[in-house]
C-alpha cells in the first residue's frame, strides 16, 4: 500500500509524539482517508499493522466518527448543517436545494461522482449561518443562488 | 475566513490580536507574544496558580469551573508524567470562538498550554482540534513548527533549561469527544467513551498521568492574565466571574458575530443592542444563552446578567457563550426535536437513560411536529426527562434532557397546538418531498 510522501512525513513525525502507538490512529485515519477517498480494506489493514492494532480494533475506532467513511462518495462532499442556529437561518432549505440540485438524497453520491450531500450536526459557524462545507472549505451565510454559485465553481474548477 | 464584527461596548483581551496577522510568529512578538510565558518561566508553579486563582477565570468549555482551581488539584509529585490538554473540540450547536481563537490567535494558545505546564509541573501539552477544523489544524502546526524553530518550544525553551512540548492532535467528528474523559480517549486512539470518574483527570488522566484539560479559550485568556494580573483580569468581570467571554450571537439576529463583552454583560442589551436586535422586524420568543444543552429563556427572563451565577439563578447555564436567538416565526416544537435529534445523534450509547432517553423524545416529537401528539405525551416527555438527569455517566444526558424540560414548561401551549392530527402552525405550504435516504 502506498501512500504519498506527504502522509509519511506526517506519519513519521506523528507516532513519535505520543507514548502509545495507537495515539496517533484518528488523525491518521483521516489523512489517509483524504489521500484515498474512503477508508479501504487495504487502508485499514494497512494503518493497522502499522500500528500495531488489529483490524478489528481500527473498524472499531472508524465506526465511531461521523467523518471517518468505509465506502467512497461524492469527490466534492457537500455538507450542510442544519443544526438549532443554521436551521432558523434556513439551513434545511439550503440542504433540500442541494439534494435537489444534483439529485441525491442524504449520503447520496451523483452518477457521475463528482458530488455528495449529506446532512450535518453543527460545524461551528453558527454565526455566519446558514453553513455548509465542501470537504474542508467552509461556505457560509449561505443562500440558495450563493450556493448554485458554488457548486458551479466546484463542478468547473 | 469566517468575518469579524465589533460593537463599542467590547473589551477585547482574548479578542486583542484578531485581524492583526497575529499567525506570524514575527508579528506575535511585537504584539507581547510569549511575553506572559517568560513571566511564568520566573515565577513559582503556585505563584502561577494563584494569580490564575485571583483572576476569577472559570473554564469557558462550558461547567464554569475555576481554572486555578482546577490546576491545584494536580499532584505536585507524580511517577507518571503529567499532560495538559486543550480541548479545542468545539461542537456544541451555537459555539463558533474557539475557531477564531485558532484562525487568529493560535500563538496565544500555545502561550495559555505553556503557562498551564509550567504551573502544574508538565513536560508536553496536547492541543486537540476537531477533525471538520482542518485549515485551522493547519494554522497551529504551523505555529507550532515555527515555535520550536524559536527555540520557544522543546528543549531549553527560552534558555530556561526547561523542556516543554507542544503537540497538536487531530479529531474526526464526534461531539462527545468534546467531553473531558471522552477527549482523553480519543487521543489515545479509541472510541470516545468517557471514563468512570473518581479519579478525575487531574489525578488519573491521559496515558494514566494527571492530567490538566481545558477549553481553548480558557488557556488562551491565561498569557493576558499573567501580563496584566489576575486582579486586573477580575475586575473586567463580575464578582467571583472575572473576565471577558466570547459570546456567539447567532440566530434570529440582525447582527450576528462573535463578540468580545465583560462577563455580566446584560443578555437583553446583548440581543437588541450589541447584536442589533431581532432581524426582520420580528419579535423575539425565546433564547437558548449557553449551547443548544442549556434550558432556553422567555422574552421576559431575559434580563440577566451574563455570568455564570446569575444565569443559574434565572434557571439556565452561561454553558459555552453559544447565545441563538429565536423570533416568532419558528416552532418550539421542531426546535426542541432538531435539538434532541442532535443529542440522540451524538449519544455514544452507553447509559441506558441518555440512548434510550434521547430516541424515545425524538421519536416522540417527530411525531409530535407531524400533528400526531397526544395530550399525554406533553407530560410523557417532560418525566422522561427528568428521569434522564443525573442518571447518566457523563453529562450529555442532562444536555439532551435540561433543554427538553425548559421547551415544554415554557411553551406548552405551542405543544398544545400541534395535538391530534393538526398540522404545525409554523410549517410552510408546499414542504419539500423526501428524497431516499442512501446510507
Ligand atoms: C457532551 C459534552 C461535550 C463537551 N464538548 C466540549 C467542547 O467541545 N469543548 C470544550 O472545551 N468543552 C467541552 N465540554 C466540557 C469539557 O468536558 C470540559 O469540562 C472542558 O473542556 C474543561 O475546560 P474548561 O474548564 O476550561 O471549561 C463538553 C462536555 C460534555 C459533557
Ligand atoms: S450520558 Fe450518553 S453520551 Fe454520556 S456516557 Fe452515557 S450514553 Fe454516552
Ligand atoms: S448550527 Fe450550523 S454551524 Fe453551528
Amino acid at each position: 500500500m502506498k501512500f504519498s510522501d506527504e502522509f509519511e512525513t506526517r506519519f513519521a513525525e506523528m507516532v513519535p509524539h505520543y507514548p502509545t502507538k495507537r495515539s496517533a490512529l484518528v488523525p491518521t485515519l483521516l489523512y489517509a482517508q483524504d489521500e484515498v477517498g474512503f477508508l479501504s480494506d487495504e487502508v485499514i489493514a494497512e494503518i493497522a499493522s502499522r500500528l500495531d492494532l488489529t483490524e478489528l480494533e481500527v473498524r472499531n475506532v472508524i465506526s465511531y466518527y461521523s467523518m471517518l467513511i468505509t465506502k467512497p462518495r461524492g469527490k466534492f462532499n457537500v455538507q450542510v448543517c442544519t443544526n438549532i442556529s443554521c436551521m432558523v437561518r434556513g439551513g434545511e432549505q439550503i440542504l433540500d436545494h442541494c439534494k435537489k440540485k444534483l439529485g441525491v438524497g442524504n449520503k447520496g453520491t451523483t452518477a457521475d461522482g463528482l458530488f455528495s450531500v449529506e446532512e450535518v450536526e453543527c460545524i461551528g459557524a453558527c454565526s455566519w449561518a446558514p453553513a455548509a462545507q465542501v470537504n474542508y472549505d467552509f461556505h457560509e451565510n449561505l443562500s440558495v443562488e450563493k450556493v448554485d454559485k458554488i457548486l458551479d465553481g466546484y463542478r468547473h474548477g | 475566513m469566517a468575518s469579524l464584527v465589533s460593537h463599542p461596548d467590547e473589551v477585547k483581551v482574548v479578542s486583542k490580536r484578531f485581524g492583526m496577522g497575529a499567525t506570524d510568529i514575527d508579528r506575535y512578538l511585537e504584539l507581547d507574544g510569549y511575553k506572559a510565558v517568560r513571566k511564568a518561566l520566573a515565577m513559582e508553579p503556585d505563584a502561577i496558580i494563584n494569580e490564575v486563582k485571583n483572576s476569577g477565570l472559570r473554564g469557558r468549555g462550558g461547567a464554569g469551573f475555576s481554572t486555578g482551581m482546577k490546576w491545584s488539584f494536580v499532584p505536585k509529585q507524580s511517577a507518571k508524567p503529567k499532560y495538559v490538554l486543550c480541548n479545542g473540540d468545539e461542537s456544541e450547536p451555537g459555539t463558533c470562538k474557539d475557531r477564531l481563537i485558532f484562525e487568529h490567535d493560535p500563538h496565544s494558545v500555545i502561550e495559555g498550554v505553556m503557562i498551564a505546564a509550567l504551573a502544574v509541573g508538565a513536560k508536553s501539552g496536547y492541543i486537540y482540534i476537531r477533525g471538520e477544523y482542518r485549515y485551522l489544524s493547519n494554522i497551529m502546526q504551523k505555529a507550532i513548527r515555527d515555535a520550536y524553530a524559536k527555540g520557544f518550544a522543546g528543549k531549553n525553551i527560552f534558555g530556561s533549561g526547561r523542556d516543554l512540548d507542544i503537540y497538536w492532535h487531530g479529531g474526526a467528528g464526534a461531539y462527545e469527544v468534546g467531553e473531558e474523559s471522552a477527549l482523553m480517549e480519543s487521543l489515545e486512539g479509541k472510541r470516545g467513551i468517557p471514563r468512570i470518574r473518581p479519579p478525575f483527570p487531574a489525578v488519573v488522566g491521559l496515558w494514566g498521568g494527571p492530567t490538566v484539560i481545558n477549553n481553548a479559550e480558557t488557556l488562551a485568556s491565561v498569557p493576558h492574565i499573567i501580563l496584566g494580573g489576575g486582579e486586573w483580569y477580575a475586575k473586567i468581570g463580575t464578582p467571583k466571574n472575572g473576565g471577558t467571554r466570547l459570546f456567539c450571537m447567532s440566530g434570529n439576529v440582525a447582527k450576528p458575530g462573535v463578540y468580545e463583552l465583560p462577563m455580566g454583560y446584560n443578555l437583553k442589551k446583548m440581543i437588541y443592542d450589541v447584536a442589533g436586535g431581532i432581524a426582520n422586524g420580528r419579535k423575539l420568543k425565546a433564547v437558548v444563552p449557553g449551547g443548544s444543552s442549556t434550558p432556553c429563556l422567555t422574552p421576559e427572563e431575559i434580563d440577566v446578567a451574563m455570568d455564570f451565577d446569575s444565569v443559574a439563578k434565572a434557571g439556565s447555564m452561561l454553558g459555552s457563550g453559544g447565545v441563538v436567538v429565536i423570533d416568532d416565526t419558528q416552532c418550539i416544537v421542531k426546535f426542541a426535536l432538531r435539538t434532541m435529534k442532535f443529542y440522540k445523534h451524538e449519544s455514544c450509547g452507553w447509559c441506558i437513560p441518555c440512548r434510550e432517553g434521547t430516541d424515545w423524545l425524538e421519536k416522540t416529537l417527530t411525531r409530535f411536529h407531524r400533528g400526531g401528539g397526544l395530550k399525554k405525551d406533553i407530560d410523557n416527555m417532560q418525566y422522561l426527562s427528568e428521569n434522564m438527569l443525573g442518571r447518566t455517566f457523563c453529562p450529555l444526558g442532562d444536555a439532551a434532557a435540561m433543554p427538553t424540560i425548559a421547551f415544554v414548561k415554557k411553551f406548552r401551549k405551542e405543544f398544545e397546538d400541534h395535538l391530534d392530527g393538526r398540522p404545525c402552525p409554523f410549517e410552510k405550504a408546499g414542504a419539500v418531498e423526501e428524497l431516499p435516504v442512501m446510507a
